[in-house]
């Protein structure tokens, strides 16, 4: 038996396993949305998805647990987890409309949105950075170090924000967060980019193929000569910058910062992540999957406001597809042959 | 008498009052296979970890293709093409064959202007590193977790000789494995010898020190008790040598 030259012609396969593996998402969305047509119809005689207002509804509901979710995915493939995201993500955005507030004097709407973004994204490479210089360099678990920065942003947002929401006047802030491009809003296609620009991190350069080999065997990098610390470090910093983004967009569309304004996200952004395929154990995961598992979380959230059913209700179903996708995922690595210890 | 590949003259090693390594003189020639056999706690493990780096002797000279050289780490000896297979640690079980084998090294090409990791190239390379070696795998595109352990330890011998390791280093390559695992192993070990690599392996099979190997270096509490070529050995000699008496 020998290497057979027919497999090594196959240089799209890569690409299509990465659709294949968030397979059983496309599934469980397409039932979805069946799902919620047949209510809806049944219910009321009206149609859920061939409705273009409740299409745009669903993609703008996807882009700010997508936003966490992206940094999210490199963390999780990486074997790690980012719990601070969410408040990250507030002091972002706290951050973001108190300068622009003390600038837009000086430098009108569009210098001061610059110095806005610029803030944002500076104060969020803090806890990054802290992050993951404690589990690269101090090797301490990441759910406990960004367990222990979520509370340190949680309480420096409140502080920035002066325990109250910080309003923002900025009119191309806001067209950022509610204005449409053609028939599109500017957040899915500001979204949409930072999606493309990270599937192309992730699938393409060595930078995505290291987070891969660190979540698969943290040993195996670095024997391979893999600065292994160096990428956690840029990994959590990666995941900062894309909480930051998020903030900035979600002052954009609310006219004003908060600091809770992930706590909600973060949950959605696991979601996201771990339906979309990603294994908590690392090693596996696409930003595909993770787009997939955040319509499937916005459809289940838009899905049951529009049948009526109590808000509550949503936080309830994204904690169990949560924990139903991590039991589907913990049961194949035992029936797929091998598993590390 | 030629230049060896490797030699390790006069080393000394100890931890605390354990005298692990005491004098120990050793060689190894291009295309030889020597086994280093020896009891627990003989020192064997000591002896190969100087040799790849991983810390110095207390004293002693190493020398490799004629030149005294001094490791500082792993990777040192590694760029110099000493490499050690360790049990199960060498690979990342979510990669790919070909992506295993360039870990750390992987080629790019250019699409409209934009780097990009060059899995093709990777793939068609791994195919001819390993078919070189003659270990067959029907698909390269599968994680290697897929693969028996014999396989995977074939792909991390693989991918040490296609990088140009010229001296190989095996603590127990075989000890995981099943018998026509082990087999496969060991094949592999033949043909590296006659492409000139020089081979190093740790193993408390006889059988396979017998199959395999050129030369015997029997090790007992950090003393070199003697060497004989495989061929002039039995098996009855190096029992005793490893058990003193
Ligand atoms: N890092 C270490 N610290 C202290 N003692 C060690 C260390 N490594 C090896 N030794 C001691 O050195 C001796 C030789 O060990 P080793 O080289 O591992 O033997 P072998 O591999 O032949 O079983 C043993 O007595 C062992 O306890
Ligand atoms: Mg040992």
């Amino acid at each position: 038996m020998s290497v057979a030259m027919a497999e090594v012609a196959k240089p799209r396969h890569a690409a299509w396993s990465a659709w294949l593996a968030a397979g059983r998402a496309w599934l469980f969305l397409g039932a979805l949305v069946i799902g919620f047509e047949l209510w809806s119809r049944l219910s009321f005689g009206a149609t859920f998805i061939f409705n273009a207002s409740n299409v745009r509804s669903i993609a703008v509901f996807a882009t700010a647990p997508l936003l966490l979710a992206i940094g999210q995915t490199f963390v999780i493939i990486s074997g790690g987890i980012d719990l601070s995201v969410g408040f990250t993500m507030g002091l972002a955005a706290v951050v973001a409309s108190q300068v622009m507030n003390g600038t837009s004097g000086t430098l009108g709407d569009f210098g001061s949105l610059l110095a806005g973004v610029a803030a944002a994204g500076l104060v969020a490479v803090v806890p990054g950075v802290v992050n993951g210089l404690l589990i690269a360099r101090l090797r301490v678990p990441p759910f406990i170090g960004t367990l222990g920065m979520y509370g340190v942003a949680r309480g420096v947002a409140y502080l920035v924000a002066g325990g109250t929401t910080v309003p923002v006047d900025n009119r191309i802030l806001s067209f950022l967060g509610n204005g449409t491009i053609g028939a599109v809003p500017v957040v899915v296609l500001v979204t949409a980019l930072a999606m493309l620009g990270l599937h192309y991190l992730l699938s393409q350069t060595r930078f995505g193929q290291y987070v891969y080999a660190i979540g698969g065997s943290r040993q195996a990098s670095l024997r391979a000569g893999i600065d292994v610390g160096g990428v956690t470090v840029r990994l959590y910093i990666l995941s900062a910058l894309s909480a930051a983004v998020g903030g900035v967009l979600y002052a954009g569309r609310f006219s004003a910062g908060a600091a809770q304004a992930g706590e909600p996200l973060l949950l959605d952004s696991i979601a996201a992540v771990v339906i979309g395929g990603a294994s908590l154990f690392g090693g596996s995961g696409t930003l595909v999957g993770t787009l997939i598992g955040a319509l499937i979380v916005a459809v289940i959230q838009y899905g049951l406001v529009f049948i009526n059913v109590e808000p509550f209700w949503q936080f309830v179903a994204v904690g169990v597809v949560i924990i139903i996708s991590v039991l589907v995922d913990q049961s194949q690595r035992k029936s797929g042959g091998r598993v590390d210890d | 008498m030629t230049e060896p590949l490797l030699e390790a003259r006069n080393i000394y090693k100890r931890f605390g009052g354990v005298h692990a390594l005491e004098n120990v003189t050793f060689r190894l020639d291009a295309g030889e296979v020597v086994a280093l056999a020896g009891d627990n706690g003989a020192g064997k493990s000591t002896l190969i970890k100087i040799i790849s780096g991983v810390f110095p002797p207390d004293e002693g000279e190493l020398r490799y293709q004629g030149e005294p050289v001094a490791l500082g780490n792993p990777q040192d000896a590694r760029r110099r093409g000493i490499e050690t297979i360790y049990q199960d640690l060498a690979l990342a079980d979510n990669l790919d064959v070909g992506a295993n084998i360039f870990l750390g090294r992987e080629p790019m090409r250019r699409v409209f202007g934009v780097p990009v990791m060059d899995r093709r190239r990777m793939r068609a390379e791994a195919a001819h590193a390993l078919e070189a070696l003659d270990i067959g795998l029907d698909r390269l595109d599968r994680p290697v977790r897929a693969l028996s352990g014999g396989q995977r330890q074939c792909i991390a011998i693989g991918r040490a000789i296609h990088w140009n390791a010229r001296v190989l280093i095996m603590d127990e390559p075989t000890a995981a494995l099943g018998v026509p695992e082990q087999r496969r192993v060991i094949a592999l070990i033949r043909s590296l010898k006659l492409s000139g690599v020089g081979v190093i392996f740790i193993s408390h099979n006889l059988a396979d020190i017998f199959d395999v190997s050129d030369r015997i270096v029997v090790l007992r509490r950090g003393v070199n008790v003697g060497e004989r070529p495989t061929r002039e050995a039995n098996a009855d000699e190096i029992v005793r040598l490893m058990v003193g008496g």
